[in-house]
């Protein structure tokens, strides 16, 4: 059986696709035969981050109406055989999701995959709600600052009460905080909530800290998801995430303000 | 593969649920509608606010062994012409009953009255009249915590929450809220007129606290109480708000 995870946060621009692509890469990493779906219809990007929009011939929507076999919409990683993308449609819009759809779409994934990772658009409108629907783990991806804290309460509000699990009343969605484009140094100027300050208020298991780092901007220019650059902080902390998400425990790094040592000083670390 | 069936529909027009609701109840001791009417009315004017578009219930129990029948048809404009909006009988015998279907009114399903779960009212609002008396209402527990955008409502009883509430949600009851973290959100107690109720929490934040319809917004709350394990309750029509 395997496992759907949504990436999800409310508001947009925090990085839920960086996450969604990067987590499904390290779970690859692991050897775990992953699927990665870009919910966002209309604004698809998870294509790009994934270096594979040059190859998209069928999308999501194109298998939900029938138009295409899964297989001829998967696109498999050069990277990683084990890892596959769905791409959303750009030409459509979120209406052409239907409940039905989804759930055939993601029956069918699960018959070969043990992940599915959904990358959720932001709102908490019909692509959002449809991506947490079916999720059995959900990471709720916020950034330090007071409106994507509120924005991820709200999520988490919806996440307990409109998911299958809610509404057949099993054992409820899993959810973890992912707390990214962190900065201990405007944490310490007081620009920036505080890892303590956004748990105090969202009340959630950890699972993150992705520090602020150029490294996630030239990742996602250059098509290669974060995880893949292991010399990158952001990447190493993604690493620590899939690592904790899977069971292990691996303390929390880039929370403290490091020390930076002369070379990295020169080298700009 | 065909969509399971099972499926639960995607947007439905209406939903069917079953709920309590606490209506006014209206025992009539004496048969006469004239008597009935004047004492109404003189109820009614001491309080208008409280019973404009009151719906009500009449209670027919004491009536049971004196009257074979009422005239329900004129009970109705009575009671409509103050301003309240009947809408069934209890308590009431065969005859009683049939002759009140016969006036449009519904003939609710007895149930056993459970002892008022009232807080106590402070002697002051003697002048004020009686709340609705909880039908039977249950205290409702939350334990896990309310997020922005989530609505609790414990009808008829009191509201218990084990976790924090987040700005942006809100808890009502018909009795009190308990609070036993953080309130960042919103708080109503007493929200059907129980001026007697309270807010109890261990961390106010709010953004907005309210007794019996009595509320203060999060700008006018005292630095001083802020943060700390506070009770909240009516004194005089105003809102006080004290140390625990």
């Amino acid at each position: 059986m395997s496992r759907i995870i949504v990436v999800t946060s409310g508001k947009g621009g925090v990085g839920k696709t960086t996450t969604s692509a990067a987590f499904a890469m390290g779970l690859a990493m692991k050897g775990y035969r992953t699927a990665v779906i870009d919910f966002d219809v209309g604004l698809r990007n998870l294509d790009l981050i994934m270096g594979c929009e040059r190859r998209v011939v069928y999308d999501f929507v194109n298998v939900i109406n029938g138009e295409a076999t899964l297989n001829q919409a998967l696109i498999r990683d050069k990277r990683r055989d084990n890892l596959s993308i769905l791409p959303a449609s750009q030409t459509r819009d979120k209406e052409s999701l239907t409940q039905e759809g989804v759930e055939r779409v993601l029956n069918e994934l699960s018959e070969t995959f043990e992940y599915i990772v959904c990358d959720s658009p932001a709102g908490i409108e019909r692509g959002a709600t449809l991506a947490m629907y079916f999720a059995d783990d959900a990471i709720v991806v916020t950034n330090p600052e007071v409106s994507s804290v509120r924005d991820s309460d709200r999520m988490l509000g919806i996440l307990a009460s409109k998911s299958r699990r809610a509404e057949q009343g099993v054992e409820p969605i899993k959810e973890y905080l992912l707390l990214t484009r962190y900065s201990p140094e405007r944490v310490r100027l007081g620009e920036m909530l505080s890892v303590a300050d956004v748990q105090e208020i969202l009340s959630l298991h950890l699972l993150g800290v992705i520090p602020e780092s150029k490294s996630v901007l030239s990742a996602s220019n250059s098509g290669s998801p974060v995880t893949l650059d292991e010399k990158s902080d952001a990447g190493q902390a993604y690493r620590d995430v899939v690592r904790r998400y899977l069971g292990e425990r691996v303390p929390h790094r880039f929370v403290e303000e490091g020390k930076k040592g002369l070379f990295s000083r020169l080298f700009g670390g | 593969m065909p969509a399971p069936d099972t499926a639960p529909p995607a947007f439905s027009a209406l939903e069917i649920k079953s709920g309590s609701v606490n209506l006014l109840t209206i025992k009539l001791v004496d048969g006469d509608l004239d008597r009935v009417g004047r004492q109404l009315t003189e109820k009614v004017q001491n309080a208008p606010e409280f019973f404009r578009n009151a719906p009500v219930v009449i209670e027919l129990s004491a009536l049971n062994t004196r009257q074979t029948t009422l005239d329900f048809e004129r009970l109705n404009g009575v009671l409509r012409t103050l301003g309240l909006s009947p809408v069934g009988v209890r308590g009431g015998h065969g005859a009683l009953n049939q002759a009140a279907e016969a006036a449009g009114l519904a003939v609710l399903a007895e149930r056993v009255e459970t002892p008022a779960r009232e807080a106590p009212k402070p002697a002051v609002d003697k002048a004020e009249p009686p709340p609705p008396t909880p039908t039977g209402g249950m205290s409702r527990v939350i334990d896990q915590p309310v997020r922005s955008g989530q609505r609790f409502y414990a009808a008829g009883g009191d509201l218990i929450v084990l976790a924090p509430v987040s700005p942006g949600a809100e808890l009502l009851a018909d009795g009190n809220i308990h609070i036993y973290s953080s309130l960042r959100g919103r708080a109503l107690a007493g929200v059907q007129g129980n001026l007697g109720s309270r807010i109890f929490c261990l961390d106010l934040q709010a953004e907005l606290i309210a007794i019996g319809g009595h509320y203060q917004i999060s700008e006018n709350l005292e630095e001083s109480i802020r943060g700390k394990p506070v009770q909240v309750f009516l004194r005089d029509g105003a809102l006080i708000i004290e140390d625990l």
